[in-house]
């Protein structure tokens, strides 16, 4: 069975190295967001410990994406970002809209 | 109308791919199931706006602090990111033509799922013992609708991936079966992607 009779962008070039990269990566950016929320009460505010643990995800979100689902801004891969950034574009309007909404509503409330 | 979508999309990727003259049916298959898996995307948006809503919706109940245990979450989030570079593995070994291989690391990644899944049905068990189910509240209503969608997502990988070391042991790696391995490695690395949502905006967000 040839190689060449399946290639599809990103998996015909997925290495052990970038897997075990993406590993590493993701464990530093898990343990981080979990020691800082363990640990990190006495010394850091609730704000900072809230935008670190924010950052991290947001971080670790898109080293997966790069190194585990092998998106990058390759020609080949056009279509899966274009589908992807759609995608982001539409849940940026549903969780935005829900939460506007309901604050409001909440705040009308009281 | 989807007929259309679909039409237009694989005629596009007819388009880039045939420069290189590669493999289109897979190609195609690929690109729809990454569709798929972008309109699942919305769909756990739609749970985590939810979510985001109800999270202090306690009633008098328990809060996100009273309930949630860091190091067991943790351990689970350990078990699915191993679980995803071990199913990358997998990807490898297919890539290298090794079918014993292929089905190691699948099995490994079944396993560390189903302990993931275990470890989350142990939780839910717990919370419903002790009286905190989902409907204590409308924070635990939310909580048992976001995490359980999730875990049935986890549970149904784990369905294919058995479908997969069978067909695997059965049929060899054969083309069907490489494109079918590729769409459930991208079925299971998303899932680790929205586990990172759920731990930062459940657990850690909850028991601040």
């Amino acid at each position: 069975m040839k190689n060449d009779m399946i290639n599809i962008p990103g998996i015909s070039h997925a290495n052990f190295r970038a897997y075990l990269i993406g590993f590493i990566l993701s464990i530093v950016l898990t343990i981080i967001p979990f020691g800082l929320v363990y640990y990190g009460h006495g010394s850091l505010s609730e704000y900072d410990i809230l935008v670190s643990i924010a950052i991290a995800a947001v971080i670790q979100v898109f080293v997966q994406l790069h190194y585990f689902l092998h998106l990058d801004r390759s020609s080949d891969q056009s279509w899966n970002v274009l589908a992807l950034l759609f995608t982001l574009l539409i849940i940026a309007i549903i969780l935005a809209g829900a939460l506007w909404i309901m604050i409001d509503l909440h705040s009308r409330m009281m | 109308m989807t007929t259309m979508t679909t039409d237009v999309a694989a005629n596009r990727n007819k388009h880039i791919l045939s420069e290189h003259g590669h493999s289109d049916s897979v190609s195609n298959a690929v690109y729809g199931f990454w569709i798929y898996i972008m309109s699942d995307c919305v769909l756990f948006a739609c749970v985590f706006a939810t979510f985001a809503v109800m999270s202090h919706n306690y009633a008098g109940g328990p809060t996100g602090k009273d309930l949630f245990d860091l190091p067991y979450v943790f351990g689970e989030t350990m078990l699915l990111l191993c679980s995803s570079v071990t199913y990358g593995f997998s990807v490898l070994a297919m890539n290298a033509n090794s079918r014993k291989m292929v089905l190691t690391w699948l099995a490994i990644t079944f396993l560390l799922g189903l302990g993931f899944i275990i470890m989350e049905v142990n939780e839910f068990h717990h919370l419903i013992l002790a009286g905190h189910g989902p409907d204590r509240s409308g924070f635990l209503s939310a909580f048992f609708t976001l995490v359980g969608t999730h875990g049935t997502h986890v549970s149904f990988g784990l369905i294919w991936m058995l479908v997969m070391m069978y067909q695997v042991a059965r049929k060899g790696l054969s083309v069907p079966v490489r494109s079918r391995l590729i769409r459930l490695s991208m079925f299971w690395h998303f899932l680790d992607i929205v586990w990172i949502g759920v731990f930062t905006v459940v657990y850690l967000m909850g028991v601040m």
